[in-house]
């Protein structure tokens, strides 16, 4: 076989190959999906906002950052956001969906130690647990996304005393809510027990509407 | 416990179960002989005949060169972003350097992302060029796959087939209706399918929060049933708008292994020889479960070093426990552990957890299978790399008895053999050899966000995932610089072509010899001793080549954890 033949004839549907298979899979394809998504699911294409009192308070499978000793608290987020002061820094910016992100520490990492034993620390103190107590794992290491909407059972039961006393609901009324709103495994194997935080929280806020004012950590 | 021994069993048994259907349903679209109407003005618009035969020189030249004006098509695009439609946040164009990266990632199945999704590409980059380029890439590994088999299943034929009809016919009855089908189950379970590029929000503290979506399910669809990788956004299949749920997750995961599995099936279909797909099937899943239950262990047995400053990482009814550092709760370990397992088995590198946080073993697994590259292995290329072994096998076991070596009837003389050693040998070279110029560059040290061991295995995990065409990363790594963004994109094109073509030469080469009936000095390949030979010549070639590389990193990492040894 000659070079020649080898390549012979080529050259147009390279061309066109590529053009054409661009404009059908690069745009005729996720165009005519987004058509059909909006219209079979409008609320989870547009990406399962919540909405309160008419205005947007999340996503439902987003989580938020929370801070407030009244509210449950989510996973550690290492996400970035531009520094205020100097937008072409990144500063330590919790829960920024504009930007997921990870720790990427390895295990022998001092500084993923470090972190670990500090959040160990914040937590212990801010649910009243003993000094050596052991804290569930997921409460004290940063997710994958940054944007983890989810914790453990045994993270928001632990929360559950705190909240119960700032929010002045009986422990075993604020342990139903909690249960309402866990998630068991698909089909009993697939995925891990959880709780949503958002979804949670927004049902604490609709059972007590007075909420109340921040109160300091520091009582 | 033991429900995640049922979801591992339940997973594994659909991916089989999917495998023969799959199987069946790419035999007919290799071998049937009518072109549909939407085909036939394909071809007619591209100035093809389909009844035209190929030669695989012709074959691979089709192949090679409408994947290179693909690329080209694609870099333009990117560098031209700031100037395109559909960019509503205004977002500049890709540097040289890192436009060149992207497009030879995604053109060669690899989809490594030197950028972040959200920051750096415009809802028209990310449909146009990435989905583009996935769905494109993985065609044509599939179609690689289906050159070779057919190559495998003739003789005395010069003819591999018709490159522009096996494309179109892959793309046509394969790719888009699946990836239509898979998308619109994808929204039904979250994942944003919109023109939109963001939504605000106000927190329930009160925070501004903003929401970036898109084409996200279109996206999803095509990434995992072309074991491509690439995210939407930065955090790929951990972010929720990429994998919201368990099932969605699950779905990931059948859709990497599909095509890869399937292949077996319509290679023992093709040729008649239903037992020998079978017995790759078996040689894909025994080392995908070693490498499953290892990372599996060494990720539920958690960081040593985390239980001290006071971590509870122990499995109970109310926690998952285990190393949860760069996870999702959602997966806890048992779904994150079979994502590993499969991402990196079937070179896909879409991940749902950071690869960079990993126990040092667990680590270990995905360096491990994309060193391999056999383990399933991506569309179309996982099969053609396991027959590479195959051979190898049969020349090693013909070498030790005395034998010519014989391979399906065919006689595997000097010519296919350097062959296979040159595709052998190019995995290898690009990844220690790459490696090692990063570890001399100067300023590859800037470059690391974990120092010791681990610091190590980020640089190596980026060459061989560059070249195994799988994409995910040790992501502390900042790779968008100009030295990693050029070897990375070198590595990846060397690993692609360098395994593809040669195999084709290979296929093409014994396409053209006679079949020669068994005799008594035949090694049977039917049979579970010939599985188990193959992936012991697999583990052996694979380990003794890269066993260096690894205890330099993993391995001496696993004993520094063990005493306690960290970096600052």
């Amino acid at each position: 076989m000659t070079t020649q033949s080898i390549f012979k004839g080529l050259l147009r549907p390279v061309l066109v190959s590529a053009v054409f298979f661009m404009a059908l899979t690069g745009l005729a394809y996720p165009i005519f999906t987004t058509f059909a998504a909006q219209l079979l699911f409008p609320f989870q294409a547009q990406g399962s906002l919540i909405e309160r009192d008419g205005l947007v308070v999340g996503s439902a499978l987003i989580g938020q950052h929370f801070t407030r000793p009244e509210y449950f608290h989510g996973r550690p987020s290492m996400t970035l956001g531009a520094d205020p002061q100097d937008p072409g820094k990144s500063v330590s910016q919790p829960y920024n969906a504009g930007s997921s992100g990870a720790s990427n520490l390895g295990p022998t990492s001092q500084k993923l130690v470090d972190q670990v034993a500090a959040r160990v620390r914040a937590y212990r103190q801010e649910n009243g647990m003993a000094a050596d107590a052991q804290v569930p794992v997921d409460a004290v290491t940063a997710s994958a996304s940054g944007l983890d909407p989810h914790i453990s059972v045994a993270n928001a039961r632990l929360q559950l005393a705190r909240v119960a006393r700032l929010r002045q609901i009986a422990d075993a009324e604020l342990l139903q809510l909690v249960n309402d709103h866990t998630t068991a495994r698909t089909l009993g194997l697939l995925g891990e027990p959880r709780v949503n935080v958002l979804q949670l929280n927004l049902a604490l806020d609709a059972r007590l509407p007075s909420r109340q004012p921040p109160i300091a950590a520091s009582e | 416990m033991l429900s995640t021994l049922l979801e591992f069993a339940l997973v594994l048994g659909l991916m089989t179960g999917l495998a023969v259907l799959m199987g069946k349903w790419l035999n007919r679209v290799f071998t049937g002989t009518r072109h549909a109407l939407p085909e036939r003005f394909t071809f007619s618009l591209l100035g093809i005949d389909p009844q035209e035969t190929m030669g695989w020189a012709r074959y691979g030249s089709a192949l090679l060169l409408s994947n290179a004006a693909m690329m080209l098509l694609g870099y333009v695009v990117l560098r031209l972003q700031a100037v395109m439609p559909i960019n509503p946040l205004g977002l500049a164009a890709q540097t040289p350097d890192l436009a060149f990266n992207t497009a030879a990632s995604f053109i060669t199945n690899t989809n490594w992302q030197a950028y972040s999704g959200e920051t750096s590409l415009s809802n028209f980059s990310q449909m146009a060029v990435i989905t583009f380029l996935m769905f494109v890439g993985a065609t044509s590994g599939v179609v690689a796959a289906a050159g070779f088999i057919r190559g495998l299943s003739r003789s005395n034929s010069a003819d591999i087939g018709n490159f522009w009809v096996d494309f179109t016919r892959t793309l046509y009855r394969v790719m888009l209706p699946l990836c239509v089908g898979m998308a619109l189950v994808y929204v039904w379970q979250g994942m944003p399918q919109t023109f939109a590029s963001q939504a605000l929000a106000t927190t329930l503290e009160g925070a501004q929060q903003q929401l970036i979506v898109g084409a996200v399910a279109s996206f999803e669809s095509i990434k995992h049933i072309g074991t491509n990788g690439g995210g939407f956004f930065s955090m790929n299949a951990a972010h929720p708008f990429e994998n919201p749920t368990p099932l969605t997750n699950a779905l990931h995961i059948l859709s990497m292994l599909l095509i890869p599995s399937a292949l077996t099936y319509t290679f023992g279909s093709m040729l008649m020889q239903r037992r020998q797909g079978w017995v790759f099937f078996g040689t894909f899943l025994v080392m995908f479960i070693g490498f499953l239950a290892l990372v599996y262990g060494a990720e539920q047995n958690g960081n040593p070093l985390l239980t001290q400053a006071g971590a509870n990482q122990t499995f109970s009814l109310e926690q998952s426990g285990g190393n949860m550092e760069g996870k999702e709760l959602r997966f806890g370990i048992a779904d994150s552990s079979l994502f590993i397992a499969t991402t990196t088995a079937a070179t896909t590198g879409s991940v749902n957890t950071m690869h960079d946080s990993l126990t040092p073993m667990g680590g270990f697994v995905p360096l491990a299978q994309m060193m391999l590259n056999c383990v399933f292995g991506g569309d179309g290329v996982g099969f053609i790399n396991l027959i590479q072994y195959a051979l190898l096998t049969v020349f090693l076991v013909g070498m030790m008895i005395g034998r010519s070596p014989e391979f399906l009837g065919k006689k595997i003389e000097a010519r296919e053999m350097k062959l296979v050693m040159l595709s052998v040998l190019a995995h290898p070279i690009s990844i220690l050899g790459f490696t090692a110029l990063a570890a001399l560059w100067p300023d590859t040290m800037a470059s690391l966000n974990n120092l010791g061991p681990h610091g190590f295995s980020e640089v190596l995990y980026a060459y061989t995932s560059g070249t195994a065409n799988n994409g995910s990363a040790f992501a502390g790594l900042n790779a968008n610089t100009p030295f990693f963004n050029t070897t990375i994109g070198l590595a990846m094109l060397i690993g692609r072509f360098f395994t593809m073509l040669p195999m084709l030469a290979v296929a093409g080469s014994l396409a053209m010899k006679k079949t020669v009936p068994a005799g008594a000095g035949t090694i049977p390949t039917a049979t579970p001793l010939f599985m188990l030979l193959v992936v012991f010549v697999v583990l052996v070639v694979g380990g003794l080549t890269f066993l260096p590389a690894l205890a330099l990193g993993p391995l001496v990492e696993q004993l520094q954890l063990l005493s306690g040894q960290t970096y600052n």
